[in-house]
């Protein structure tokens, strides 16, 4: 297996002093939100949720960046070369849906029970055995996740720019670093706002000039029908059960695997995610995060498929042993046929702002963690808050540096994402299990969601570590693996955490107010800010509205 | 209800984000000025070679304009719809004067 993130020889950009400056006043901006942020920073509830007090557009735009990370970017426009139109899975049916849910149904016992993070739920609705784990198996991936994208970074930068490895893993890691320390998560969720539009303004230049040189969509369809045949420009086509297909995966495997379970453990449960709705400053903007993310979730794909799509055309061998291009190529290679200098750079800017922001919203959400959930909670307990902010901040230096050393074991599988959602399916998919039985199970006992935990992630490693990897199951590609173990992870936990419940105690009534569905928490009846009742800040119209939309989008590759 | 309820409730009232944090799409706005006009300026100096490269288009031209009429609407919005004036001098605990 080749190893991913190894970019072509060749793929040297021609920056020029222009591009450089634009790359460098963004480094400037980065680090002046960080310590103009410093300022905001008095309680250790400022430094890691930003006093809960930012407004619902900044918080949404930072949950959509958040996920924008060039692992991502790159990620996708691999897939759309690799697997083609199918790509559009992973954002329709693979995010919108979670991200409405959490909206409209799990943010109300999320901010209404005012936990400062993920795990600090599992803590009042189970008990401190599932708290622990969790946190520990959280701040886990998250340093490891970091490291996947400093390393990246790293293999990026040194073929695009030519900075050797350790040039690009310590510039980027310090700045990640600096702002993060100074500024806590205000100065995180301004730099994914910042990096949002300057993401985009690297990727839509590429689209259209990639469309333009491929001759328009009409001509990009016709060269890929031609030499990839049709079901490569549908979303559905040839994924019937038993169908082979390149995705290795049928529909009922993608709507379960990838669009129920790996996306809502991903959406609703990852607290890189979550954090950036927790530090909304209302339920109502809390509620309207994901959802006004959701907006531009739908569209983005094409920004991502498009040139994954064009490399295929102008690559017809990319990721084969003919060509020394790789799926992840797909945008590099673009950049380097199409742009010119001035937009060259704000493309390199937007790639090198994703890496970080990639990397600062786990930085971020683990020094959270580690700082209130385990140390706080188990550790150091009941010093003045000011220690807090200070350890905080200690932390964060501490899992920027791990990351670092983490960095290296991204470098045994052919595709990035697959290598995330790997880790995802072994962490988050248990995460979700418990969490949807939690909150809509009032039985379900305290005991109950630590061994729902732990059954979950087991049975998605043996899945995929056993199963699949040693060949007792034929599954056609990692992909397929993934989404069937996150299924078998999702079933194993549910029903671990049903037999735990007949036999344990269930949580006292009294301490599930808020918690659980059908219950409310006390103080959470406050009245709507001015201005929120207006039609266009209506939650349940905003998620509907998204889920409408994401089905249009589906209707022209469906048939 | 539970200690932590009372915890965060408590950490909320002290908390200094919401009297001095500075608005970000000051930032944006600013950042996207700077880089449209540096942008549109190159497209103006658009070689024979780099319109080649970019298919025949002005791209630098193009992204530079919409890099500078986002940049604006930044600014134009935060000059219509300002934050409540935060008055960081004159409070000692750090909570904004309603």
């Amino acid at each position: 297996m080749q190893s991913p993130t190894y970019l072509a020889e060749g793929l040297r950009l021609p920056t020029n002093a222009l591009d450089y400056t634009i790359l460098a006043i963004y480094f400037v901006v980065v680090l002046g939100i960080g310590f103009a942020a410093r300022r905001s920073v008095k309680t250790s509830l400022d430094f890691f949720l930003s006093g809960r007090s930012l407004p619902a557009w900044v918080t949404g735009l930072a949950f959509v960046a958040a996920n924008l990370g060039a692992t991502e970017i790159l990620g996708m426009a691999a897939t759309g070369a690799q697997y083609g139109v199918a790509v559009v899975h992973w954002y329709w049916i693979g995010a919108i849906p979670a991200m409405v849910f959490l909206g409209l149904v799990m943010m109300p016992f999320y901010y209404g029970s005012k936990v400062r993070s993920v795990p600090e739920f599992l803590l009042q609705r189970f008990d401190r055995s599932a708290h622990l784990l969790s946190s520990i198996l959280f701040a886990f991936a998250a340093v490891l996740i970091a490291g996947v994208n400093l390393y990246a970074l790293a293999i990026v930068v040194e073929a695009l720019l030519g900075w050797p490895q350790w040039v690009a893993i310590v510039v980027a890691g310090f700045f990640v670093l600096a702002y993060i320390t100074v500024g806590g998560l205000s100065s995180a969720i301004y730099n994914e706002v910042l990096q949002f539009f300057v993401i985009l303004a690297a990727l839509i230049p590429i689209s259209v000039l990639g469309l333009k040189k491929v001759g328009g969509w009409d001509g990009l369809t016709d060269s890929l029908t031609e030499s990839h045949g049709d079901n490569f420009l549908s979303a559905w086509g040839g994924t019937g059960i038993g169908d082979p297909n390149p995705l290795g995966a049928n529909w009922l495997t993608i709507v379960l695997g990838l669009g129920f379970v790996l996306s809502f453990g991903y959406w609703t449960t990852n607290f890189a995610e979550v954090q950036r709705a927790l530090s909304a400053k209302n339920l109502s903007a809390a509620q309207r995060t994901p959802l006004i993310a959701a907006f531009p979730k739908i569209f983005i794909v094409f920004a991502v498929m498009i040139p994954g799509l064009v490399a295929a055309v102008l690559v017809p061998k990319i990721g084969t042993a003919g060509s020394d291009l790789q799926y992840n190529d797909a945008i590099p290679y673009l950049m380097q046929e199409l742009l010119p200098n001035g937009v060259l750079g704000i493309a390199v800017t937007g790639l090198l702002a994703a890496f970080m922001a990639g990397m600062a919203a786990n930085v971020s959400s683990f020094n959270t963690v580690f700082t209130t959930d385990i140390w706080q909670r188990y550790v150091v307990k009941d010093r003045e808050d000011d220690y807090y902010v200070k350890f905080g901040r200690l932390i964060t230096a501490i899992g920027v540096l791990a990351s670092i050393g983490t960095a290296f074991i991204a470098s045994s599988f052919s595709n990035i994402m697959s290598y995330l959602q790997t880790l995802f399916s072994f962490f988050n998919v248990p995460m979700f299990v418990v969490f949807i039985i939690g909150m809509f199970w009032k039985r379900a006992s305290m005991k109950s969601g630590v061994w729902g935990l732990v059954a979950g992630t087991a049975a998605a490693m043996v899945n995929y570590f056993w199963i699949y990897k040693q060949g007792i199951i034929d599954i056609p590609s990692d992909q397929g693996a993934n989404f069937v173990s996150a299924i078998v992870g999702f079933v194993a936990g549910a029903v671990v955490m049903v037999a735990v419940t007949l036999f344990t105690a269930p949580k006292p009534e009294a301490e599930l107010a808020g918690l659980v569905y059908g219950t409310r928490s006390p103080g959470l009846e406050e009245p709507p800010a001015t201005g929120d009742d207006a039609w266009y800040r209506k939650p349940a119209l905003l998620g509907w509205g998204a889920i409408v939309l994401a089905v249009i989008c589906y209707l022209p590759y469906s048939f | 209800m539970s200690e932590l309820h009372r915890e965060v409730s408590d950490l909320e009232t002290k908390s200094a984000t919401a009297a001095r944090l500075f608005d970000i799409r000051r930032i944006i706005g600013g950042l996207f000025v700077i880089y449209g006009v540096i942008v549109t300026i190159a497209g103006f100096f658009a070689s024979d070679e780099d319109l080649k490269k970019a298919q025949d288009v002005n791209i630098n031209l193009w992204t530079g304009l919409a890099m500078l009429v986002l940049g604006l609407f930044f600014l134009v919005w935060l000059k219509l719809r300002p934050l409540a004036a935060p008055e960081p001098e004159h409070t000692g605990d750090g909570r904004a004067a309603e």
